[in-house]
């Protein structure tokens, strides 16, 4: 009995081993085949002799009948960020949910193609990062995948689609970083992290122009210090002073050493990290009586869970990759010369609102709007390839309630999101209730951003 | 600078009394048993989460919650001495260390499957006192009020009651205590139980202060480690002592160096005093 199942054991062993070789081979051609997408891209004659090739895959599906597409992701339902991570699949769901409803993604063929979601949960944890999407793509059979939330985990999981050919839609994830390494096959749905903060600093010399000093104080995580490095620049080219800049790990509860290091007369104090550490941060700020014209931080702000921190919240602006009251149109579309794509603005809030009893956030819109990025691709290129998406992708320059979406195709930053811009937002205080509006850009503010008052 | 100095200083010697409480529980067990308590962190973050659920789901005031941290430590303390700790009490010091790690990550793990890793946060914010340039939070000078008070409690119970003789008596020596009719085994629990219900309240004290998860009592444990070895391992006072010293010492430390560096320059200090002193600043029990 012992042996049978040893042998068996073995054999599996053997076998694995065997996939594992064949797995690691695949992006040896793949290696080769990017380069050759791109004149592909030039001349679309050249595409042709590929087709059939690429077609024999969906063609014996369609016979079957009903066709789904994969799409994996991991989902950090646990963990630290949990309350990120759950409004981003909170989105997924309902994109998948209203496409499915509509019988799927139209194929070139006519076929329509159902979507299937196959996800785990990373436990906001890299390590398991790595581990479940290799396991999406070879045992789960995903076709294509999503980030999970955060730039480090998405980060972790880039390098596992590159390796076996998957297109990756990130979101969620902002750091530059990833988008450096080479990849042709990672797509940012996200502004990128240098372009997080910097508005903050224009609307500091607008707000009181005789501001000279910036304190920032930031997690010592990737995505925190791509936004702050890239936000210090920019502040010394303005001709601010950065009288404190330092970082915090990652599990800080306790601000008081930092708070204490601000020197008196700051002007703005900019930073953070993300949703636990943000808050915590600014309600020490605000129980420790800090005064400073402006305070900026990163991921809680735009959060409508940051108004439970109470007072601590008035005043404080934050960066937000999107915002219910975003002004992006069809007509807008139509006069930028782009193409419009998807819910209006108004239809997608309303149906968030409908099925979770919430207001979205931009990470719950940023969940739908990387799918969306998916399925416009899909239909464009009218198929399931990879190559075909990638195509589509590299070529996109559309609007959708989210905002622009346009991919730096060039080799330094192959991925990268070019299109898309940051909105920043402030907390109001109206008749004792906590109401954030958009302040800036002043093309997209609906109303004017205030100094914060003495605490 | 000299403002910068004062604040720093006024909130590490606040934060340092609940440090020093928390290193006590450890303390008054290594004292009277001369058991290395590895689940002296875990039993911190059930002071926390008690303090938390009462405040979230019965909405009462995690400073009267207290009282039933105390006793919810109190009884883990027991329940812990009893299942666990008695069976290895005479054994070497490995099987008790092995036996409270045991209990450790059973703690966690049940604290994982129910809780899940979510940091919590006690949303109850009392602002803070200014006096000229000075600022301190209330819910820290609360704490530390709190952690005196509960020092000030233990030292009266262990001087002044009967069953606090006991205690003493057992750990001065155990076999002397016993011809003298002190039932060891009941003072053994109690004083186990006593360190937990310090080490709860600790908890309790630090989750008004600041946000926590279950894994936030881990560092609370070292530095006990770190301050019971300060202050003399064994002896309550010098945990209270070395508490000071270790909350002075995270308010200093980075006002002329990053943050990251103040665990290097504790651990440095614990290791020093391991050498120089072994015995501590005031002398092992």
């Amino acid at each position: 009995m012992r042996n049978w199942k040893g042998k068996i054991v073995l054999i599996l062993m053997a076998a694995g081993l065997v996939l594992l070789g064949c797995g690691q081979e695949a992006p040896k051609p793949q290696a080769k085949k990017a380069p050759a997408a791109k004149p592909a891209a030039e001349k679309p004659a050249a595409e042709k002799p590929k087709a059939p090739e690429a077609e024999a895959k969906p063609a014996p599906a369609a016979k079957a009948g009903e066709k789904t597409v994969i799409i994996g992701f991991t989902s950090s339902t646990t963990g630290k960020f949990k309350t990120e991570g759950g409004r981003q699949i909170n989105g997924l769901n309902l994109w998948m949910e209203q496409v499915n409803a509509k019988g799927g993604i139209k194929l070139a063929d006519g076929t329509m193609v159902k979507v299937a979601f196959k996800d785990y949960d990373d436990e906001s944890n890299k390590d398991r990062v790595q581990e479940l999407y290799t396991r999406l793509i070879n045992n789960d059979k995903a076709d294509f995948l999503i980030s999970p939330y955060s730039s480090g985990l998405a980060d972790a999981s880039a390098v596992i689609a590159q390796q076996y050919n998957k297109i990756m839609i990130t979101t969620g994830a902002a750091s530059d970083s990833t988008y450096k390494k080479g990849y042709t096959l990672i797509y940012q749905a996200y502004t990128p992290a240098s372009r997080y903060l910097t508005g903050a600093v224009d609307m500091l010399a607008k707000l009181a122009p005789k501001s000279k000093k910036i304190a920032i104080i930031y997690e010592k995580a990737k995505f925190s210090q791509d936004v702050v490095n890239a936000l210090k620049a920019y502040a010394t080219s303005k001709g601010f002073n950065v009288v404190l800049f330092e970082g915090y790990d990652k599990d800080t509860t306790d601000f008081a050493a930092f708070i204490n290091k601000i020197p008196p007369k700051t002007d703005a104090v900019m930073g953070g990290g993300h949703f636990a550490d943000t808050s915590t941060l600014s309600k020490q700020l605000y129980e420790k009586k800090v005064n400073a014209k402006l305070f900026a931080f990163l991921v809680a702000p735009p959060e409508p869970k940051f108004a439970e921190i109470g007072e601590a919240c008035f005043a404080i602006v934050g960066p937000s990759q999107w915002e219910p009251a975003a002004k992006y149109s069809a007509e807008a579309a139509k006069k930028e010369g782009m193409d419009w794509f998807g819910p209006s603005v108004q239809e997608f809030d309303d149906s968030y609102k409908t099925k979770y009893g919430e207001d979205p956030s931009y990470h719950s819109a940023g969940g739908y709007a990387a799918a969306l990025i998916l399925q416009a691709a899909i239909e464009k290129a009218g198929s399931i390839d990879t190559d075909k998406v990638k195509k589509a992708l590299d070529d996109m320059n559309m609007m959708t309630f989210f905002g622009v979406t346009k991919f730096d195709t060039g080799k330094d930053n192959h991925g990268l999101q070019a299109g898309h811009g940051m909105v920043y937002i402030q907390w109001f205080k109206e008749k004792g209730k906590f109401d954030k509006k958009i302040v800036w850009p002043p093309a997209a503010a609906a109303a004017n951003p205030f100094v914060c008052p003495a605490r | 600078m000299v403002h910068q100095l004062i604040n720093s200083l006024t909130d590490g010697f606040l934060l340092g009394f609940v440090y020093g409480l928390a290193a006590m529980g450890l303390s008054l067990i290594w004292g009277v048993m001369s058991v290395i308590n590895l689940a002296h962190g875990p039993v911190i973050t059930v002071g926390m989460l008690t303090t938390y659920l009462l405040f979230v789901h019965l909405g009462l005031n995690p400073y009267l919650a207290l009282v039933v941290v105390a006793g919810v430590g109190l009884v883990l303390g027991l329940v812990i001495y009893i299942t666990a700790v008695h069976r290895v009490i005479s054994a070497p010091h490995l099987s008790s260390l092995l036996a409270t790690f045991a209990v450790n990550m059973i703690i966690l793990g049940i604290f994982n499957a129910v809780f899940g890793g979510d940091q919590n946060n006690i949303d109850y914010s009392l602002g803070s006192l200014s006096i000229d340039f000075l600022n301190v939070t209330y819910s820290r000078l609360l704490a530390a009020l709190g952690a005196v008070a509960v020092t000030v409690f233990l030292y009266l119970y262990l001087y002044f009651t009967r069953t606090g003789k006991s205690i003493r008596a057992v750990a001065n020596n155990r076999e002397a205590a016993e011809l003298m009719g002190i039932p060891s085994t009941r003072v053994l629990a109690l004083s186990f139980g006593l360190g937990s219900l310090l080490a709860a309240v600790a908890g309790s004290l630090i989750s008004t202060i600041f946000p926590f998860t279950i894994f936030s009592g881990g560092p609370y444990e070292l530095k006990s480690f770190v301050i019971c070895v300060l202050g003399g391992l064994g002896n309550p006072l010098g945990a209270l002592l070395g508490g000071l010293i270790l909350g002075l010492m995270e308010g200093l430390i980075p006002i002329w160096m990053p943050t990251s560096w103040v665990p290097v320059v504790e651990f440095g200090l614990f290791v020093f005093v391991l050498v120089v002193k072994p015995t501590g600043l005031l002398g092992a029990k």
